[in-house]
């Protein structure tokens, strides 16, 4: 693997994860402030609130964890490896 | 050789970050990763023998471990009834149970220190870590929801896919994009844990890891609850009525 295929991958890794995190990040916070919302209209259901938010948390969760992953790619079982 | 992981393994340190790394075994023809079978084997031996000793002497008043089991019976039946309905769950309790168990424990299992046991190469984590673990069971939910639905409607169920050629190749394509995201979802989340593990180890090995593996158990948990309402979800779609409008 040569230089500019390694700088490469180090930086698009990182921008892999950072890009990935902003929308999920902006979507929790929406999400949350709902729930919170939620529940100090209705302090009665705070159960049912807790467990979708939880759950539709994982799923936006979930997006950046498929950033992450292309960079654990790239960083750890590159592809490019011995190409070029 | 990669750059990132020379850097990493020259640290002076004892602890290490090794993703992709395997102990493998040969069977024949089939190459098998040696430490996701050997976790795999002790999730499966603690869920057997848990329920195989609380279930002896069974009380009509439960105590103790018969009380836990019935409290997760429950627990797990609500999943079921929620996604699935009140008509049909029954049938799917032990399906989606044994998916939520089976994850739940192979997840937590994950934060033991398995690093203490010396392999010849990789590492012991949870089996979850393990891409081809997640993808058989997704690939379990989606051989048993199409399952249902064929149990249900017969060969009717597909009839749905003859009404407009653009919705059939979305719903095709359903085929493909559900085992992926299933997949996908929880290998990446049990690999990044484990990663942030390891990395804070590499960094400070006492005490600081500590609070972040309380809250990989939480995480580790809902993984599990996704997975398991989301295969009983995709169950309960294909085993409702097909004659009223899809949504």
């Amino acid at each position: 693997m040569n230089d500019i295929t390694a700088a490469a991958s180090v930086f698009s890794a990182a921008l892999a994860v950072g890009l990935a995190s902003i929308g999920p990040g902006i979507g929790q916070g929406n999400a949350a402030s709902k729930a919170a919302e939620g529940i100090a209209r209705q302090p009665e259901a705070e159960g049912k609130i807790r467990g979708a938010l939880l759950l539709s948390l994982a799923f936006m969760e979930s997006l950046t964890i498929y950033g992450l992953l292309v960079s654990i790619v790239l960083l750890f079982a590159n592809p490019f490896v011995g190409r070029g | 050789m990669n750059v990132t992981q020379q850097a990493l393994n020259s640290l002076p340190l004892t602890a290490s970050v090794e993703v992709g790394k395997h102990l493998t075994w040969q069977l024949g023809p089939v190459t098998l990763h040696g430490q996701t079978m050997i976790t795999t084997w002790v999730v499966m031996a603690i869920l057997i023998a848990f329920t195989y000793f609380g279930t002896r002497k069974l009380q009509r008043v439960p105590s103790t471990v018969q009380n836990f089991l019935e409290y997760i019976h429950d627990f797990l039946s609500g999943i079921a009834r929620d996604q699935i309905g009140e008509k049909e769950y029954r049938y799917w309790v032990p399906f989606i149970g044994t998916v939520f168990l089976f994850i739940f424990v192979a997840n937590w299992l994950g934060q033991l220190p398995w690093r203490l046991f010396h392999i010849p190469s990789g590492e012991l984590a949870s089996p979850t870590n393990d891409i081809n673990t997640t993808l058989a069971l997704a690939l379990i939910a989606l051989g048993s929801y199409i399952y249902a639905g064929l149990r249900k409607s017969g060969l009717g169920y597909f009839k749905h896919y003859l009404e407009s050629p653009i919705l059939a190749a979305v719903w095709v394509l359903e085929f493909f994009t559900r085992p992926l995201s299933l997949s996908i979802r929880l290998f990446g989340n049990i690999l990044a844990e484990e990663l942030v593990i390891g990395v804070l180890i590499l960094l400070v090995p006492l005490l600081v890891p500590a609070p972040l593996m309380l809250l990989f158990l939480l995480t580790g948990a809902i993984q599990a609850l996704v997975f398991a309402t989301l295969t009983a979800s995709y169950v309960g779609e294909a085993v409702e009525d097909h004659h009223d409008e899809h949504h």
